[in-house]
Parts: structure tokens; sequence; C-alpha cells
């Protein structure tokens, strides 16, 4: 360590942080209060954006993609409880049966990212087709109606994005499991507490952390996405995603693409916040 | 523990039934999570005709024989995607070490803040994080391509670098360091033969996770690539005229290194583990 530096120990720390502060400070903050300050001009590519400090670009946003807006809430809270429903049950087998076997399964439900995330939804679309191996064989059979369809549908892309971020819930709820001390459980039991009784009283909300994380961990990304939407729906599923792409890189329409950003990042950070209220007060009653 | 200590009485059918249902059911969740990865694989052995791959029409290897021949951009889609991955990982992987020793070391003011601009990029949707970029660029007139990929991916790293990084450190001993130190080691040496070694797990863990979600970011890549195209965004060109076979050669190829890889390290700890008894003795 140079003299200098042993002089000032103070410094050291700061130090540490600099690359990747500065980093996300140019990379993410600048970037966000550009996309606040484009919101707020009026123009267009060929005639340049002066800023007119268009407030009103806001509610004239939300009012025009109400449709989306509501419908990447609604799938995103869809998503999040299909896909607690689904791995809490996983999680809590790995935690507590899955013995010698415990890295093993971990490491099952994190395989599925070692293949593109793109490469799988598009294998999704193949397997759900009309005419695919699953429906076309239904349909020979007779068992479904030759007119029904999965694809183009928004059990198709609710599905697909439960399918995407599964294990992202799954990961939180297995580390909140697993620190439950099982002598807990146990205790429950001995007091004649039911197996259900003692999941109800003593393991699920010993675990209400890893829910938080886990439902953050899917909600966020299912509100934002518009990959399902785009391969495994039609129009009618359009989500908020799939508007601020269009607007972005295909009609280069920056201030409203900017205003639908932000709002979404809005919504995201007033619903994380609420919801964290809304736990912590169920945690108090506990 | 009078539960461990009772003679073990064997339960009745029903409830043995009941205890099976778990496990079975996460074999269910597995062979989900597997489904589209085994089609994909299958698919790519298809002998197609013509240029969709949709239906079964027959075995070959040809695609596997002629993966890299047929599609140039898609091979310099791979290498774009290499590179970015490489390069992010390195230089993330660095910064984000740095912070989350500063975090875990080290007493200073501007915690909160910090914590905030590390948490704040996990919490956003992928696409404003884009989209945020994109505005920047397009507001500063900065040409996108490969350059400004990399430093997209460098910024969504650093985050999740921290997060792993401090993980790893917070259950770190200390006193290790206090020893070294009274048996007359200077500060660095000790951060060379206690410190590092004992977080490098967790730094490797971070950086296999960084390369992971770089070389797989298909959204903040689309919006600030310009005319550059990553392996994923090839893909996703493709998907709409049909994914030739090559593309589920090389989703198999790259899952199968990444299995390998995985192999290979457990097998690694699984030696260390063994090992440590021994150099103890010594």
């Amino acid at each position: 360590m140079p003299s200098w530096l042993r002089r000032h120990r103070g410094l050291v720390p700061y130090l540490f942080l600099v690359p990747g502060g500065l980093w996300l400070i140019a990379f993410f903050v600048i970037p966000l209060i550009t996309v606040a300050s484009v919101a707020l001009q009026e123009g267009s590519l060929g005639t340049g954006y002066r800023l007119t400090f268009n407030f009103g670009i806001f509610p004239d946003a939300i009012a025009r993609w109400d449709t989306q807006l509501l419908r990447s809430l609604q799938f995103g809270l869809i998503v999040t409880v299909l896909a607690m429903l689904i791995g809490y049950p996983m999680a809590y087998t790995i935690a507590f049966r899955g013995g010698r076997y415990k890295n093993i399964l971990l490491l099952l439900v994190i395989m599925p990212f070692f293949t593109s995330f793109i490469i799988r939804t598009i294998s999704w679309k193949f397997i759900l087709a009309d005419q695919g191996f699953v429906l076309g064989t239904l349909k020979d059979i007779g068992i479904v109606e030759p007119g029904f369809r999965l694809i183009a549908t928004p059990v198709a892309v609710i599905a697909g994005i439960t399918y995407n971020f599964l294990p992202f819930v799954v990961l939180p709820l297995y580390v909140a499991l697993e620190r439950i001390e099982p002598r807990l459980i146990e205790a429950a039991n001995d007091l004649y507490a039911s197996r259900f009784q003692a999941f109800i009283r003593v393991t699920l909300p010993l675990s209400i952390s890893g829910v938080f994380a886990a439902s953050l961990l899917s909600f966020i990304p299912a509100v934002g996405d518009y990959l399902n939407a785009e391969l495994l729906g039609s129009r009618n599923e359009t989500m908020i995603g799939n508007v601020i792409q269009r607007l972005y890189l295909v009609n280069n329409d920056y201030p409203q693409a900017s205003a639908l950003s932000l709002i979404l990042m809005l919504g995201i950070l007033v619903s994380v916040f609420v919801y964290r209220r809304v736990l912590r007060g169920q945690e108090l009653t506990v | 523990m009078a539960a461990s200590t009772a003679p073990v009485r064997r339960a009745p059918v029903g409830k043995r039934l009941g205890m099976a249902i778990l496990p079975v059911y996460t074999g269910f969740v597995v062979l989900y999570l597997f489904l589209p990865i085994l089609v994909m694989a299958v698919f790519g052995f298809n002998d197609i005709q013509g240029r969709f791959n949709f239906t079964w029409q027959g075995f070959t290897l040809e695609h596997w024989a002629n993966l890299f021949n047929r599609y140039p951009a898609l091979n310099q889609s791979l290498l774009n995607s290499l590179t970015v991955a490489v390069i992010s990982t390195l230089v993330a992987t660095t910064f984000g070490t740095l912070i989350g020793l500063a975090l875990t070391r080290y007493e200073f003011r501007g915690r909160g803040p910090l914590n905030l601009l590390i948490f704040l990029p996990i919490a956003t949707p992928e696409i404003v994080l884009g989209a945020s970029l994109l505005a920047m660029f397009v507001s500063i007139g900065w040409a996108r391509d490969i350059t400004t990929i990399t430093i997209a991916h460098i910024m969504f790293n650093i985050s999740f670098v921290v997060v792993t990084v401090r993980a790893r450190i917070a259950g770190f001993d200390r006193a290790l360091e206090d020893a070294a130190m009274d048996l007359g080691a200077d500060e660095w040496t000790t951060f060379r033969k206690i410190t590092f070694p004992l977080i490098f797990p967790g730094i490797l863990a971070a950086a296999l996770l960084a390369f992971a979600l770089s070389i797989d970011d298909f959204v903040i890549t689309q919006f600030t690539a310009g005319q550059t195209i990553t392996f994923p965004l090839w893909v996703y060109g493709a998907s709409r005229i049909g994914v030739p076979p090559q593309v589920n050669v090389m989703g198999t190829l790259i899952f199968l290194i990444a299995l390998v890889g995985i192999g290979l390290w457990i097998l690694l700890q699984r030696r260390e583990l063994s090992a440590a008894p021994t150099s103890m003795e010594r």
C-alpha cells in the first residue's frame, strides 16, 4: 500500500467504490434522468426535440395505452401467483426432503438457464402449436376438438412467462425454507398442531422473506416482458413492453416511449412498496 | 430431539402415499422445466425438407456436421456474444467484487445510497434499463455497436456480482486475517494469501452468473445493439422466417458445455473437500 494511502485510510473504501459506482451512475442513473427529460420533450427525429415540460404526456400515455398497462399488471399478478403455487411445494421438497440430493435438485432448477431464454420460448411456441405434437396428437385421438388452440391466446403467454421465471421463484423460496429450524415444526406437532396447521402457523410465516423476494423476482420481469407476448401471443395479448419496444425501435417516438418506461418503472416501485407494507403487517399479526 | 431418538415405526400405507406426493410432484416440475430443452435437442437431428423445422421428418447428423458452414452470420453472432460476455464478465466481476469488499470490510458514509444504487438496477425491468440507455445514446449521438452492448452488460452485471460476492464475504471469519497479521503478514500479503483464496469461490460464482446473464441477454441487447447481431438477436430474427436446426444444435452444444463445466467444478470441489484434512495434518 503506498504511503499516502496509509496516511488517509478512510479513503480506501471509496477507492474500491469508484469504478463500479461511477459506471452505475453513468450508465444507469444518467440514462434514467435522460428518459425523464426525453419524456418532457416534444418533436421528432427529423425536426429535432425541444424541452417543453410537457407533463400532459403522462396522463395521455396512460389513457392511450390503458388496456396494455392493465393487461401487463394482470398477467404479472397471475404469473406471480402461478409461479408461487408451482414453485413453493418444489422449494419445500428440496429444503425439507432433499437429503443428499439437495444440490443436484437445485442444479436441475437452474439448468434451464444454460439454454437461451429465446430458444426455450421458441421451443414452447413449437410445443403448443395448433398441429404440433401435443395438440395435433390430442386432436387426432379426438380428446380435443379440431378448432382448439393454445398459441395466440392469453393462456400461452401466461404459461410462457411463468415457465421463464419459475427458477427465480424456487431459489429464494428454497433459501428461506432451508433456514427454518426443523425443531420448530416438530415443536408445533408436539403441541398437537396438525401438519396443515403447523405449515400455516409456523413454516409459511417463517418463509415470508422468501415469498417476498420470490414474488418480486417474478413480478418485475413478468410485467416488463415482451418476448412471450410477441412469440406466443397475438395482437390481443400485447403487453406494455411490446408497446415500449415498438415505440422506441420501430416508430422512433422517443417522448411517448420514455413516458411509458417511466410509468412502468414508477408503477412497479409503488407496487413493491405497497406489497412490502402488506407483508410486514402480516408478519406482525402472526 | 425426542423425534430422532424415538423408535422408527412404519407409517401406514395412506401416509406413505402422502409422503410420496411431494417428490413425485417435484419430478414433474423438473420435467416441465426440461421439456423445451429436450424438444430443442431432438429437433437438432431433424432431417428437414425446406425451411421449416416443425414436424419430425427423419433422423440426420447433417446439422451437427455442417454446424458452422451454413450461416456465417450466425457464427459471427455467436462470436459477438462470446466477446461481449467475456469482457463484461471480467470488468463487472472486478468492479462488483471491489464494491462487495468495501461494503463488508469498511465503515464509511453513504452506505444507504450505495445500497440503493446496487439494488435499483436489479429491481428495474430490463426493458426500462435498455430503453434508458437507448435514450441516452441517442441524445448524445453515440453510435450503437458492440461497445455499447458491452457497456450495458457491464452495467447490469455489476449489481448481481456485488450481491453474490457480498453473501460470500458476510460468512467469512475475520479472525483468520487477524491471525495472519499477528504472525507478521502485512495487509497485502494477508489479502493475497488469506482473504482472496477464501472469497474466491464467491467471485467465481459471481463471474459464472455474470457470464450466463450476458450471453443470454436479449432485451437490453436489442436496445443497445444498433446493427450488431448477437446470438439471441440472430435467433430472434430467424424465428420470423423459421429457425434453422443449426440453432438447435448450437443450443444443445452450449447446454452440454455448461453441463461438463459444472460437472468439473463439482468434482474439483469434492477433491478440495477431501484434500482439506490431509493438508491440515501436515
